[in-house]
């Protein structure tokens, strides 16, 4: 037994890539069993592994964890990415949250019905480039290399995360942000993270149309 | 001196209410400025109140802050509701993350189509009493003790009684099969904070009307 977490999910993005970023950042080596069909999701519910039987579910410190933010709120606070005190936290929970509302538009991107596809991410664009990305780059004028407390945290890699699936929306997405372009420069040089990036890592790719039946039959 | 917390917010529920029920349990007085028209929040906005345009927004120990869950782990961590160590706080999280899931499904419903409604409430029930009311029995069940977490009241003992309420407003008997939730649910209601916070007269805002539902289409342009 190797005492590594152990991570839950289909072999897709979906509600774990957080959690994939959030480890691998934290150089946290982590395990991975992929639900393929129905059945593998249905024994995880049967055998009382999946609290409210959903995942994303990360088996850690001898706890099944399962709730997106619960996961990644434990991870953040274990491996010291998330702030030195309660105000610091507060900053970097109000910066995660408004990026995970922004993620989550991008991610329901895929699923939404053909007609209304184009307009849907155009308005999820729109968000990017006049809601949220403006706030991180008027925080940088702090002039810090992170976001909070002069030091890496979770909204860092979160903000990283946010970038990167904007941008293979809309790869000029940053034209007008200077400080986010250094930023993600700069953050994708972190060793962790750019080992991240590079391929053969476990981080995993868009969606494609094609997978999304099979993604559903697990689910439905 | 120690100013009161400051909520932005329509005078409805949405995504509020937790704040208000967390607040009050914990025996903290807050003020309310009510956005009642589209201008109020265009007000809030130009002023750059809003760190990303949106309410809730509570100005509370000199911060502005906004994004619900941000809100709510801040005012549990300042009046230790939150456990008492990441372990504690993991079971925390899990739990209000599933009484988050119920009630904002509830939460939609006002703004559903007829048809769509009634097939979500039936959904709802469903999911209320085979999904999530049993993992809360069992909790107290395995345990024993009167609290959800660490036998200590907690965030999430204060955000199930608001699911259990709601629940109840949906479906009067939903907690039939659950005695333990019943117990806890007469437990929790007679806390003194909560007691007085369920009173009328409260700042506990009730269920939507009709005119209310208009009114916040209007100001959030949906």
């Amino acid at each position: 037994m190797s005492g590594k977490p152990v991570l839950h999910y289909p072999n897709t993005r979906g509600r774990m890539e957080s959690v994939r970023w959030l480890l691998a950042a934290a150089g946290v080596e982590f395990e991975e069993k992929f639900l393929e069909k129905k059945e593998d999701l249905q024994k995880l519910q049967s055998d009382g592994f999946l609290l409210f039987q959903q995942v994303p579910m990360v088996e850690i410190d001898g706890m099944k964890l399962v709730q997106t933010r619960a996961i990644l709120n434990y991870i953040a606070g274990k491996y010291n990415l998330y702030g030195k005190d309660v105000k610091e936290r507060a900053l970097i929970d109000m910066y995660v949250e408004g990026m995970a509302d922004l993620y989550e538009l991008i991610m329901m991107n895929v699923v939404q019905p053909a007609d209304k596809k184009e307009e849907h991410l155009a308005n999820a664009l729109d968000k990017a480039t006049n809601r949220y990305f403006p706030v991180f780059e008027k925080i940088l004028n702090h002039g810090h290399d992170f976001l909070v407390g002069n030091k890496l945290s979770r909204a860092d890699v979160s903000l990283l995360e946010t970038i990167l699936v904007v941008e293979e929306r809309k790869p000029d997405a940053l034209a007008k942000f200077p400080l986010l372009q250094s930023f993600k420069a700069r953050i994708s040089n972190i060793p962790n993270i750019k080992k991240f990036l590079q391929p053969g890592s476990q981080r995993k790719p868009p969606l494609q149309e094609k997978d999304i039946p099979s993604l559903m039959a697990i689910f439905h | 001196m120690a100013e009161k917390p400051k909520l932005h917010y329509t005078r409805g529920r949405g995504k509020m209410e937790s704040i208000r029920w967390l607040l009050a349990a914990a025996g903290v007085e807050f003020e309310e400025e009510f956005i009642e028209k589209k201008e109020d929040l265009e007000k809030l906005r130009n002023d750059g109140s809003l760190l990303f345009q949106q309410v809730p927004m509570v100005e509370i120990d000199g911060m502005k802050m906004v994004q619900t869950r941000a809100i709510l782990c801040y005012i549990a961590g300042k009046y230790n509701l939150y456990g008492k160590d990441l372990k504690e706080r993991a079971w925390i999280d899990m739990y209000v993350e599933g009484t988050t899931d119920l009630m904002g499904m509830i939460m939609a419903l006002p703004f559903q189509a007829a048809d769509v409604k009634e097939k979500n409430i039936a959904l709802i029930t469903e999911r209320a009493t085979t999904r999530y009311f049993p993992v809360y029995e069992k909790a107290l069940k395995d345990h024993g003790q009167d609290y959800l977490v660490g036998n200590k009241l907690s965030w999430a003992d204060i955000h199930l009684l608001e699911a259990i309420l709601m629940t109840e407003e949906l479906k009067s008997d939903i907690l039939s099969a659950f005695p333990l939730l019943q117990a806890f649910k007469g437990r929790m209601s007679n806390v003194p904070t909560i007691k007085k916070f369920l009173q009328p007269g409260s700042q506990r805002k009730p269920p939507l009307d009709e005119k209310s539902i208009a009114n916040v289409r209007k100001i959030f342009s949906f």
